[in-house]
């Protein structure tokens, strides 16, 4: 039976923030060790005092909920001004209503539950992100450092 | 139902990993053979309590849904 869990992290969008973060801390909590691999937009979760201020974007997710029951929004509508801090509104308010934890609170339990969070150098160089940009607690390495863990026969995810 | 424990722990409105995450270190904080008592209002709570349980080796000694509101007795096994 597998023991590991590693994630990579693509997107910085609050929707896909959640999974890896969810997901790694469920995996310490059920015995087993996960790692986290933060690569390009990723790494915005792990961008200091960044993971409560991700957005969800309209443009091109039709299965976004309309804001308004029952009145369809063309999705092209997305791209307007404002609209993706509509969007973020809206979903922030149905994860209060759902009682979901803060990306910062779960970052914060990835970290006291020893979720091992690695941050892409070559993201970082790309992207021009520093160490000390990033919460306390990133080791940052390259593919070989996600390879070496996930290839000790780990269940391998992408967000 | 009257299950004896040794500790409580209030998970309610608390939505997934949450109950799990708290679990585990409440738990972990039992010695061998205590139960816990753990009450949360998540509906996934069920499935995923049983999940862990059966995962982690650890003990559902029993369940039940009252309005709502799951408790759950889960002695630490090993």
């Amino acid at each position: 039976m597998s023991k590991r869990l590693a994630i990579i992290s693509v997107h910085g969008s609050m929707d896909l923030a959640y999974p890896p973060l969810i997901l790694a801390t469920a995996a310490v909590a059920m015995d087993m060790e996960a790692a986290i691999f933060f690569t390009f937009y990723g790494l915005e979760i792990i961008r200091k005092g960044n993971a409560d201020k991700l957005q969800v974007s309209p443009v091109g997710n039709p299965a976004m909920p309309q804001p308004i029951p029952g009145i369809s929004v063309p999705n092209i509508l997305g791209v307007l001004p404002g609209m993706t801090a509509v969007a973020t509104g809206m979903m922030n308010s149905w994860m209060g209503k759902a009682k979901v934890a803060k990306l910062s609170e779960l970052l914060e339990m990835a970290r006291e539950m020893d979720v091992r969070m690695i941050a892409c150098q070559m993201s970082m160089d790309v992207l021009g992100v520093k160490k000390e940009d990033l919460i306390d607690g990133i080791e940052v390495g390259g593919a070989a450092s996600f390879l070496e863990y996930a290839s000790n026969d780990a269940i391998a995810l992408s967000f | 139902m009257s299950v004896s424990f040794d500790q409580e722990l209030d998970c309610k409105n608390l939505s997934c990993p949450m109950p799990i995450l708290k679990t585990k270190k409440a738990v972990d904080g039992l010695a061998v053979g205590q139960v816990l008592k753990m009450v949360a209002t998540d509906p996934g709570s069920l499935p995923d309590v049983v999940a862990w349980c059966n995962k982690t080796g650890q003990e559902l000694l029993a369940h039940e849904e009252d309005g709502g509101v799951f408790t759950f007795y889960i002695k630490r096994a090993k």
